[in-house]
């Protein structure tokens, strides 16, 4: 049977081109593979293959035609024996074989959140239960001891989970946070990695498709740059493009954030940059508690899961419940403090300029309401929500830079979400927008401060 | 017309041959309709064809056993058929239909099968190869023997994480053997314009890496190196380099100028070092097959591939909801 040669789409965004050349003509035996013609399409000129086999039976197109169509016939190979002039079928073009476009959604409305996705908020009602039942014994104990206990529980609990990074086995951790970890768990699992942030987080990604639950240490999160790709495009990603077949339940944890006196490249927030990333979910504790629950959950959860620690926080002491398994689920956030005339939304060691804020604003007789994210993906807007809608004001705090930080997201939701409640602009605390300085002075003005969450939340309340 | 040398003579079975002779015309088959398609707008983006690098997956799967776990780069259609995935549902993946390995969510360069251990299929040019030592360090930490066929290009070999991987592989005794697929193009750069050692697989040496050179048109000399390399991991000795020398024909996507080398490079490669009319002379010419017989492969070859192209057309696209599911677990 006679077949038509179609001019092809020789790029993505190619509709149209030019038949430069035939190198072929009338009479010729063509075979697969062979070129038969250059086409010049907008950016270069490209050489034109034969798919099929057969006698070059005619040329439709004369070499030089601009504009030639995508799927236009340009040429009818033959078998020996038949005419060109058999050919009559009409040439099947690309709108038939493509299925209709469905319908397009349609816009949705104004009272449903734009903001609204499976990654970024809770599916479901609020969970509104407390952490641990009420009566619970409590211990004393710093986030460092929180955060070991939390992987050697989990450790015990599942041969898969295994501890990976720098100096975090013989060193016995860069901060100290695995310490004791390789003795109980052996250098089977407490894995002391060369200083190759970018192969080992590849490595530890293909560990989790290949059925582990790893842990990842970066010694802190500003080295992690190195390995941002294997994170976002191998770790987050792989799940939606495998159709749901391929997941990666992995943990990358460290430090986050401004330590101090360590200079810019050291002292960087990434909770706005990984909460970008649906595939991702994000979490940063301010205490010791939910440093434990939160990371037991994340070395549990079938994700990936970032999880941002601050160095300041790590020798900081609080109540931790003594339970046999604590954990604190994701996108529940705290309210540490309520109150009534001003919301103070904050996250990681934000909490502490807020909560320090909040004391300094009930001596002069304004009461804020203090909630602290916990996870910022998923976030738990509802208790947000519910808050501004009770106080009618909102102020933001984290440590990050001002510029697409989650305090303009949450500005953003309230907005859509709460604006008619709303008696005063959202206003975001945030880092300086500026790489940290050394000099202490400098230092102390680009991080928020105690002074400016205070002066911002008497300002919402006009004061 | 072909100058090809006559083949020496091999110790490979018929039935081996035929295999491979099956093997790889499917492949070759399969590259061309999914050309054909792209060429009718049915395949979006890019799209990237293994025609004439197919003796390196079919000869590399047969050193291969069930367990054995493969990941590769975006030019991944070829390493798909040859672990024995469906050729609809790379087909309709291709063309973003429900029906596809990735439910169309996916493309070209994003497809993968847990049940036939094909771990993608990746789109950022080296990233896989840590990956697939992580593959292998699974294995290795949950101590069975399987090992772990790693696919790069000359391009990705130039990548640093390459060797951060290398260097990891060797420190932990991985068993994971790095393929690096030469078809001497980067896309448009040749090997020659973008190092000045030009050998790839002794790179290895620096980290004490075993490794050889494999003539990657001559699919039984790939199953014999690749039956090497894995005795070497199955055994602990892992991991293991082979540099397959190979050649594609097409562009580098279909989207290729082809300016970067002659017309004539490529005829000649194909007239002289074709691995699939290799097969074909060593079954002729040794007597085990008649040109009827291969015609009827080819012929079946053909029903299979066309069967996949009007399933590939005749899946509907995914439904709107799907854009929304496998975000999470």
């Amino acid at each position: 049977m006679a077949t038509q040669v179609l001019m092809p789409a020789l790029s993505p965004t190619m509709e149209e081109g030019t038949l430069a050349k035939w190198l072929v003509k009338e009479g010729d035996e063509g075979k697969s593979g062979q070129i038969i013609a250059e086409i010049e399409t907008d950016k270069a000129t490209m050489e034109f293959e034969a798919v099929d086999e057969g006698t070059v039976g005619k040329l439709l197109v004369a070499e030089g035609t601009a504009g030639v169509k995508v799927n236009t016939p340009i040429a009818v190979l033959v078998e020996e024996g038949e005419s060109a002039d058999e050919v009559q079928a009409p040439v099947p073009t690309q709108k038939e074989k493509q299925p209709e476009p469905a319908e397009a959604s349609e816009g949705k409305a104004v009272d449903e959140p734009l903001v609204s996705s499976p990654g970024a908020s809770v599916p479901g009602k609020r969970d509104r239960s407390p952490d641990w039942p009420e009566g619970t014994q409590m211990k004393s104990m710093t986030v460092r001891e929180a955060l070991r206990e939390a992987m050697a529980e989990e450790m015990r609990g599942d041969e898969h989970v295994f501890l990976m990074g720098e100096e975090v086995g013989e060193y016995q951790g860069a901060y100290k946070i695995s310490q004791g970890l390789l003795d109980e768990f052996g250098d089977r699992r407490v894995v002391d990695t060369p200083i190759t942030e970018h192969g080992f987080a590849g490595i530890a990604v293909g560990a989790a498709f290949g059925g582990l639950r790893p842990i990842v240490e970066f010694m802190t999160f500003n080295f992690a740059m190195q390995a941002i790709d294997q994170i976002i495009n191998s770790a987050a990603k792989t799940l939606y493009m495998s159709g749901g077949q391929m997941g990666c339940p992995i943990v990358f944890r460290g430090p986050n954030g401004a330590a101090a006196r360590v200079g810019a490249q050291h002292s960087q927030d990434y909770a706005a940059w990984y909460a970008q990333i649906p595939g991702l979910k994000v979490v940063m504790p301010y205490s010791a508690a939910d440093a434990k629950g939160l990371l037991k959950s994340a070395i549990r959860d079938p994700n990936p899961v970032i999880f941002l620690e601050n160095e300041i926080l790590y020798g900081r002491s609080f109540d931790v419940p003594v339970m046999d398994d604590f954990t604190i689920p994701f996108g529940k956030a705290r309210i540490w403090r309520e109150g009534t005339d001003v919301t103070i939304v904050s996250f990681g060691i934000g909490m502490t300029y807020a909560l320090e804020a909040a004391d300094k604003l009930a001596d002069e007789g304004i009461s804020a309401e203090v909630i602290d994210l916990r996870t910022l993906r998923p976030i738990d807007y509802d208790t947000v929500i519910e808050s501004v809608k009770k106080t009618n004001r909102c102020i933001t705090v984290e440590e990050g830079w001002p510029v697409g930080s989650i305090g303009n997201h949450l500005a953003a939701t309230i907005m859509q979400q709460a604006f008619d409640w709303l008696d005063a602009p959202v206003l975001n605390l945030t880092g300086k927008d500026v790489p940290m300085p050394y000099a202490a002075n400098l230092e102390k003005h680009a991080l928020v401060t105690t002074a400016e969450v205070v002066e911002a939340a008497k300002s919402v309340c006009y004061r | 017309m072909a100058t090809r040398k006559s083949p020496e003579q091999s110790n490979a079975s018929k039935e081996e041959l035929v295999r491979y002779y099956r093997e790889m015309l499917l492949i070759r088959r399969f590259e061309e309709k999914a050309g054909q398609l792209y060429g009718m707008g049915l395949i979006g983006g890019f799209c990237h064809l293994y025609i004439g690098q197919e003796a390196v997956v079919v000869g590399l799967e047969a050193a291969a056993k069930e367990g054995d776990k493969r990941i590769t780069s975006y030019r991944d259609h070829g390493h798909m058929l040859a672990c024995g995935m469906d050729a609809k549902g790379v087909m309709a993946e291709l063309t973003g239909r429900e029906g596809g390995y990735s439910k169309g969510k996916g493309g070209s360069m994003h497809m993968f099968s847990k049940e036939k251990h094909f771990y993608g299929g990746h789109g950022i040019v080296g990233a896989q190869v840590p990956l697939g030592a992580g593959l292998a360090f699974a294995d290795r930490y949950l101590g069975n023997d399987n090992v772990t066929f790693t696919y790069f290009g000359d391009g990705a070999a130039n990548q640093g994480q390459v060797y951060e991987a290398y260097n990891m592989a060797k420190l932990w005794s991985l068993p994971v053997i790095f393929v690096i697929e030469n078809n001497q193009y980067a896309m448009g750069t040749s090997v020659k314009r973008s190092t000045k050692s030009p050998s790839l697989w002794e790179r290895g040496a620096a980290y004490g890496i075993k490794g050889e050179s494999v003539d990657g048109m001559d699919v039984l000399a790939v199953k014999a190196a690749g039956e090497k390399a894995v005795a070497a991991c199955r055994a602990g000795q892992g991991p293991y380099i082979l540099e397959m020398m190979t050649y594609r024909y097409r562009g580098h996507s279909m989207s290729d100028p082809a300016k970067y080398r002659t017309r004539e490079e490529v005829q000649r490669m194909r007239d002289e070092k074709d691995a699939i009319e290799h097969v074909r002379d060593l079954l002729i010419q040794g007597n085990l097959a008649t040109d009827d017989d291969l015609k009827a492969i080819d012929k079946e070859i053909k029903a299979v591939v066309n069967e996949a192209a009007d399933f590939a057309k005749e899946s509907p696209e995914p439904a709107l909801e799907e854009l929304w599911t496998d975000i999470y677990a």
